[in-house]
């Protein structure tokens, strides 16, 4: 690889690098001798969040207006999407439902699943061992997802210290006791057998010679409950269910991203309507049931925040349950990662995962002290690095004009001696040294990233939502984090309710067949809304792709 | 060129001014280049947006992922969205008498027709030594490949410029899979964990802090004891062990 010097840093950073350097030696001896940055008490969390978590603010909110969940704020770029009229192809089906239809639909099929992330390709391997004919739609390739860019772990209680009673409070306590308890129950209790289902699937977990795996904690854990496999844990855990998927003959439409629902005459959903990108025509699919495993929002770039999100995540899932009458939850509530990329910056907003910190890189402003303890919760450590930075003004500027501070990378070596940072992260470390920088050397300026949707559609614990056919799995749920997730509960999230919603969807097939005449009836009382509304006949949706540049919209 | 801020690039065929100091990505999207296909995560992990690409006026050609390359000046971009790459559908089981590295050599007999060129090794984008790799197949060294071939993006450039015509990627992934699956010792105390929440009622002790109230299981959140950080696995215990269901 080429070695391109412009990555290292420039000098208006060093000199705060070497600060972080002269630090080192003194929070490397009070480390080891057992002494941490306290953690913030229960009402101090929320004094910090309430103040400078961008959650908490009212700039760049909106109330929704119209549809199920009308009432709730929501973010403007989200409430623009939600209160949106369908896509011109969807409308003139409506307007011409009767005849396009009646037709012979392009295609058919038992168990239809919207997306192939995680929590699709689980959901496809349950439903195809449950013997149930499998097709994935998915808006871009099968495995493009946020799944693959997830970096530090999946959390399960398996260690002897630990039970799912523990990791239960552990969730309860990180999304400030406002997740569904149900739905927690769920996550915590199926953990530890997911586990034992990757490691059957030859999944490459991080391991101790003997097969004992190797855990750490993550932000808000109160045992080392995160399992990896190097920083590349959802990349390797996609690879693995997309071969098992593909082993078991699940068919895959790509570049098909869907654009609405079609509900026969009792309300139920019998299949979908997809997109060709970028050319536009419609392909109707029938399915005895439809799984909705679509992902997040993080591409809509709330308040122009940069994210670590996949190109596709534009929240379309959201847009089109939510005109089928679908409420949502927490929708208000996105997760800011505390450690995106401030510099360079072409990685922007990019991951640095959070393992760094499981394994003692601490977070550092310009004079390279400590503020805050390396492990709180995301949404208290983004908070208290958007007050260091603001209210305190210790953070470091870059030559872009982004503020940031500093993840101490080099301290891990101290602490765990050398080659751990090569081992513990080999796509990162490959990455940044492909670019002529030493992450083993140099600390790394962060700054909090889009990174995650806490709510979304609600469903229960068998994944199922309120319209018959209907299950929905993965980002595009809420209820599991509450306000807040903890690291590592969304790569378990996906592959538990993705099998329940698999399952479920499976039996639901074969239970109640192909259903009524596909139809888009469910429309009817939401364009009614919009049309009051005065909604402009402009703004649709799902938008499908994020918009950079001159690039005109899809 | 005209600007001092930007280069001047071929992209598929047609000339370009893109501003400099960019990913090859945000540059052409900056232009008004829009991509659907051949772009996925945007961070240098699905593989989607592989080209090949040429200085002018230099020999040597590379492989780089737009997302992650910055651009030059003079850069003839061929964009490589899909490589028709053979994959076999093959379950994990293990026939008796067999080993991993049997089946994965029988799924994947091309590896044997490495001539060692090393164009792979010095293709890839990502910095594996695919070459190696194959090579640690051959010899029967899953573990070895299959953490030589850890980061790998699926970006197929190895494969595209291959003279044995390998499929590298997809062989690794068997050996991955089948090293996963038959070589590495299952986790005892996983194995563990599931037996004593088979035994124990774990619903009945959620049950119980469901019903708490709020300021009793918020306590009860406070007074959690953290494992300390350097902890040697499966030692510690906490004092409290009423929620880990051990008296």
């Amino acid at each position: 690889m080429a070695v391109n010097q412009s990555h290292t840093l420039p000098e208006s950073l060093r000199e705060s690098a070497r600060l972080v350097e002269k630090t080192r030696e003194e929070r490397l001896a009070r480390l080891l001798r057992g002494e941490t940055f306290p953690l913030l008490s229960l009402s101090d969390r929320r004094a910090w969040l309430e103040e400078y978590h961008p959650d908490y603010q009212l700039e760049g909110r909106r109330t929704l207006g119209v549809g199920p969940s009308k009432g709730m704020e929501t973010p403007v770029e989200l409430a623009d999407l939600l209160e949106a009229w369908p896509r011109a192809n969807v409308l003139s089906l409506y307007e011409d439902s009767d005849k396009r239809l009646a037709q012979e639909p392009d295609h058919v099929t038992d168990v239809l699943i919207i997306g192939g992330g995680g929590a699709g390709m689980a959901a496809a391997i349950t439903a195809a061992e449950a013997g149930a004919k499998v097709t994935i739609a998915t808006k871009l390739r099968p495995g493009d997802s946020n799944t693959i860019m997830a970096e530090g772990g999946i959390q399960a209680a398996d260690q002897e210290c630990d039970s799912p009673v523990q990791h239960f409070l552990d969730v309860l306590g990180g999304g400030h006791f406002t997740n569904d308890p149900d739905m927690v129950e769920a996550l915590v209790t199926d953990g530890p057998e997911t586990l034992r289902w990757l490691e059957e699937l030859g999944l490459l977990f991080d391991k101790y010679a003997t097969g004992r795996m190797k855990t750490r904690h993550g932000g808000g854990t109160s045992r080392k409950r995160l399992h990896s496999c190097g920083d590349v844990t959802g990349l390797e855990i996609m690879r693995v269910l997309q071969d098992r998927a593909e082993y078991l003959g699940v068919e895959t439409i790509q570049f098909h991203p869907a654009v609405e629902l079609l509900t026969d005459e009792n309300g139920r959903a019998v299949g979908v309507v997809l997109e060709r990108i970028p050319q536009g025509e419609t392909l109707v699919v029938r399915a005895k049931a439809v799984i909705l495993a679509t992902g997040g929002f993080g591409r809509l770039h709330f308040r122009d925040f940069p994210t670590s999100n996949h190109y596709g995540a534009t929240a379309d899932g959201l847009a089109i349950a939510y005109r089928a009458g679908l409420p949502l939850r927490d929708i208000q509530s996105c997760q800011y990662h505390p450690t995106g990329v401030a510099y360079p910056e072409q990685k922007l907003g990019l991951l640095l995962t959070e393992k760094f910190r499981g394994l003692g890189a601490q977070i550092l402003n310009r004079h390279g002290d400590e503020f805050v303890h390396n492990l709180e919760p995301r949404d208290v450590t983004t908070a208290t690095i958007i007050r260091e930075c603001s209210e305190y003004d210790n953070g470091v500027e870059t030559p872009g004009g982004v503020n940031g501070v500093w993840l101490d990378i080099p301290l891990i070596e101290l602490l765990h001696g050398r080659g751990t940072i090569e081992r513990e992260f080999p796509g990162r470390f490959k990455e940044f040294i492909g670019k002529g920088f030493d992450i083993r050397k140099w600390p790394v300026l962060a700054y909090p990233t889009l990174h995650y949707q806490n709510g979304g559609v609600v469903t229960g614990t068998d994944a199922a939502t309120d319209m018959p056919g209907l299950f929905a799995a993965g980002e595009v749920t809420g209820g599991v984090h509450g306000k807040n997730r903890l690291m590592g509960n969304a790569l378990l999230e996906i592959l538990v309710f993705g099998r329940r919603a698999g399952e479920g969807a499976a039996r639901f097939a074969a239970e109640f067949g192909a259903g009524g005449k596909p139809g888009l009836s469910h429309l009817d009382a939401f364009l009614e809304e919009l049309t009051v509304a005065k909604i402009d006949r402009q703004r649709t949706a799902p938008r499908l792709l994020p918009v950079y540049g001159k690039v005109r919209p899809v | 060129m005209d600007r001092a801020d930007h280069v001047s690039i071929l992209y598929d065929g047609e000339k370009h001014e893109v501003p400099s100091g960019r990913t090859i990505l945000s540059a052409l999207e900056e232009i008004g280049i829009g991509f659907v296909r051949g772009v996925g995560c945007r961070g240098g992990v699905c593989g989607a947006c592989t080209v090949l690409y040429r200085i002018s006026d230099e020999t040597e050609f590379h492989a780089a992922l737009m997302c992650q390359e910055p651009v030059q000046a003079e850069m003839e971009i061929l964009p490589l969205p899909y490589f028709p790459q053979k994959k076999v559908r093959h379950s994990l089981d293990l026939p008796e008498g067999e080993t991993p590295h049997y089946r994965v050599v029988n799924y994947y007999p091309e590896i044997n027709r490495c001539i060692m060129c090393g164009e792979c090794s010095r293709l890839c984008p990502v910095g594996i030594d695919v070459m190696g790799y194959v090579g640690m197949i051959k010899r029967g060294e899953l573990r070895e490949a299959a953490w030589e071939s850890f980061t790998c993006v699926q970006c197929q450039a190895c494969a595209l410029r291959c003279p044995g015509q390998i499929p590298q990627p997809n062989a690794a992934l068997t050996a991955r899979l089948f090293h996963g699956r038959h070589q590495v010792p299952q986790a005892e105390h996983l194995t563990r964990a599931l037996e004593k929440n088979r035994k124990e009622d774990i619903h009945a002790v959620i049950g119980r802090l469901r019903r708490m109230k709020p300021v009793e299981i918020q306590a009860l959140y406070q007074r959690r004891e953290i494992e300390p950080q350097n902890a040697p696995p499966g030692t510690w215990l906490p004092e409290d062990r009423t929620l880990i269901m051990m008296g």
